[in-house]
């Protein structure tokens, strides 16, 4: 029996040793794994250069779309219910009618009127007016999202085409804009990129880096620094690794943003099979090393701590935008145009007014669930004095669903309409007369804006102040340039403004504190005069 | 009198370690209160936890050998003698040859004052600061516990009452034990070596 045992325990000892030597080495397994992982990184098994419909030649834009249709017959149709074609989004939660066609900013305002310059950046060909058919196949632009050579360009005020011949844009810029070689752009279709999207999402607000903050060209090559995942040497994510789609439609759309993803991890099949937010692949308890600051995620949004600042690629993002001075030409009639100190951007400009740009701003958090408000077209606005908000955050403290968010608070001062009481439409770009980069007349702009939605415009025009909440999300920096925990665990933190609950390090009971220092004093002095009384007494008598 | 080993070798390492260690977690509490800055809130939080837990351990021992060896005894309050003890610290103190009115025994080591003083420490002042600490530190699972109504800021007001009734009990204490005897630091010898002079 003794014997026997020991031989069974000789035998388990000798399996553990292989196991635990297996464990060290790569067992074949896995190495076949490898192997075929290896292989498996993704070859598209067309090439789209060999195909004759792609021979050419083509005229325009349409003719590409049609011959890519030939085989993509029902892409069209996909991409006709997307917010990318309709420019239109219903919110069910709010139930509001958003999208580009409908909302109104504090950057160049609305879309009415002023359609082929906004237009340009449409996923489509020829949207220069209200009575775009937006039914039509040919006149999607497939070219814009899946082009890889990054010669195509939408022209800026070409509704969505490219040039097909050489113009000049800006006018009197001499800046040339030359037409691109559709074949060869025909054929070099492949998945989206970074350039792809960023053509116009690093683009919107009518510039560079202008609208969104944490979206700009910097983003189409950048650096580990800039953001983990899109770092082009590293994991090089395409937009699209998260923003996954599903029949042309993308995910993660700011409208409806996702304050919180409770699903965690995305599994196929059990989960929503979209990656738009952090937690479709990190969870919800994400850090490993140090457990107290998964102790902050059913409170704090990811991007709170893991975006310290946005802007940080070099390009400038616009703060604040006032209308309210556009408008002043030199003396040959051209509008003004002043630099920033460090000459990168416009401080003014005659055409749109004063900016502030600012980079690597830290941002502002407020309590969010999500749910975002705008303030529509022809809604009645407070203009007492106070700030009118483009959007209004929905979220606080006690709800469980919301988190602590960052934001690019947008500053704008637009033109209202003073006696209705609402926020007006002004008729940009155009060669008209009533155009305000033409004539800079605001009541013929405003005028012409406003019945093109089918609104009345007084006459009484003025500007208020307006403010754009635009959640942050992208720029996530390397885990070491995280905000430290001071950055909101201290008296004058980033969550100064942020109300509702205690946290430590920002929050005190003042006269806990005067009282607890009072004892404290007190008691200090009570033991020194003490003491010193001893010494002086014992001095004397000594 | 005769000279007793009055404070055993335990007795003084639990003293020693636990005042170290209520120092530190006095520096780091009232960084992460946010009166002031130095360690920075992240290292602040994670010594003042860690020094904590080595408190707790340190205290599960303590009570243990104050069960054990019947120590505890030492802390049952009398009013006996006390209104002397007052007195003496109060006025004879400050006069000349003025003996304490306390004879200290091994069995009876500390003045009706003191048994107070460290009665209050050990029933009060501790329990609530510990109690409120544990609660601050699983703030996370209150919902589980069932303490899910409970605002933080509660917990965090009585940690901080404790903090501060614990910075004033330490003044008064390192004054009282560390300057009063005869010679004025008698009694901190004591606790260093263990040995006093007591009564028969």
């Amino acid at each position: 029996m003794c014997h026997e045992s020991s031989g069974m325990l000789r035998r388990a000892m000798m399996l553990l040793g292989l196991l635990l030597a297996a464990s060290f080495a790569v067992s074949p397994a896995t190495a076949a794994q490898d192997v075929v992982a290896k292989a498996a990184k993704a070859q598209s098994t067309a090439d789209h250069s060999k195909f004759k419909e792609l021979q050419g030649p083509f005229a325009n834009g349409p003719e590409v779309t049609k011959a890519c249709l030939a085989c993509h017959t029902e892409a069209a149709k996909q991409l006709h219910k997307t917010t990318h074609w309709k420019w239109e989004f219903y919110n069910e939660l709010t139930n509001q009618k958003l999208g580009k066609k409908t909302v109104i900013n504090n950057f160049c305002v609305a879309v009415s009127t002023n359609w082929p310059r906004c237009t340009s950046c449409h996923i489509g060909y020829g949207w220069k007016d209200d009575k775009f058919d937006l039914t039509s196949e040919q006149n999607v632009d497939c070219l814009v999202c899946h082009e890889t050579t990054g010669t195509y360009k939408k022209f800026p005020a070409g509704a969505g085409h490219p040039v097909y011949e050489e113009k000049e844009f800006p006018p009197g810029s001499g800046k040339k804009w030359l037409p691109p070689d559709l074949v060869k752009v025909a054929q070099s279709v492949g998945k989206t990129s970074r350039r792809n999207c960023g053509a116009c999402h690093f683009f919107g607000g009518g510039g560079d880096a202008v609208k969104h903050g944490d979206l700009d060209s910097t983003m189409t090559n950048p650096n580990i620094e800039l953001d983990v995942h899109m770092d082009a040497k590293g994991l090089n994510f395409s937009c699209a690794e998260c923003h996954t789609t599903g029949s042309h439609e993308v995910t993660g759309s700011r409208y409806a943003t996702k304050a919180v993803d409770k699903n965690g991890i995305d599994v196929p099949g059990r989960t929503d099979d979209t990656r738009a937010t952090c937690e479709s692949c990190h969870g919800l308890t994400p850090h490993e090393k140090d457990a107290k600051l998964n102790d902050h995620t059913d409170r704090v949004a990811c991007q709170s701590c893991h975006i310290p600042e946005f802007a940080r690629g070099g390009r400038p993002t616009k703060m604040l935008w006032d209308w309210s001075t556009a408008g002043k030409l030199d003396e040959k009639g051209k509008p003004v145009i002043k630099k920033t100190a460090d000459g990168k951007e416009n401080a003014y400009d005659g055409m749109k007014g004063d900016f502030r740009w600012e980079e690597n701003v830290v941002p502002e958090y407020r309590w969010f669930n999500g749910v975002i408000k705008y303030t529509l077209m022809g809604e009645k606005i407070d203009d007492s004095g106070g700030v009118v908000p483009i959007n209004r955050l929905d979220g606080s403290a006690s709800d469980p669903d919301s988190r602590i968010w960052p934001f690019k608070r947008m500053e704008g001062k637009q033109p209202y309409d003073k006696k209705h009481k609402v926020l007006t439409v002004p008729h940009v770009f155009g060669q008209d007369e009533a155009a305000f980069w033409k004539t800079y007349d605001w009541p013929k702009a405003l005028k012409v804006g406003m019945q093109s939605v089918g609104l009345d415009f007084s006459g009484e025009y003025g500007f208020v102040e307006t403010e754009y909440w635009w959640p942050i999300t992208h720029m996530v920096a390397p885990k070491e340039k995280a905000v430290a925990c001071d950055g909101c665990h201290s008296r004058d933190g980033r969550l100064a403004k942020v109300g509702g609950f205690y946290m430590p390090g920002r929050d005190s009971f003042p006269w806990l504190d005067k009282i607890g220092w009072a004892l404290v004093l007190l008691t200090l002095a009570g033991v020194l005069g003490h003491g010193l009384l001893r010494l002086v007494l014992s001095g004397r008598k000594g | 009198m005769q000279t007793a080993l009055v404070f055993s070798r335990f007795e003084r390492f639990w003293h020693w370690s636990q005042a170290l260690l209520i120092i530190g977690l006095m520096i780091t509490g009232f960084e992460i209160h946010g009166t002031y800055q130095w360690l920075g809130f992240e290292q602040a939080s994670s010594l003042h936890k860690t020094m904590a837990w080595t408190l707790i351990v340190l205290w599960v021992f303590a009570i243990f050998w104050h069960l054990t060896t019947g120590q505890w005894r030492q802390y049952v309050p009398t009013g006996q003698n006390l209104l002397a003890v007052v007195r003496y610290y109060t006025v004879g103190i400050f006069q000349k040859d003025v003996p304490h009115p306390y004879k200290k025994t091994v069995r009876a080591k500390h003045n009706p004052l003191q048994r107070l003083a460290y009665l209050g420490f050990k029933l009060l002042i501790s329990p609530l600061i510990w109690i409120t600490g544990l609660l601050y530190m699983y703030y996370n699972d209150w919902p589980a516990l069932g303490l899910g109504g409970l605002p933080l800021g509660t917990v965090a007001f009585l940690h901080t009452l404790a903090a501060f009734a614990m910075l004033v009990f330490f003044i008064g204490h390192v004054y009282m034990a560390a300057f009063t005897g005869h010679p004025w630091y008698s009694y901190l010898k004591g606790m260093i070596t263990g040995y006093e002079e007591v009564e028969e």
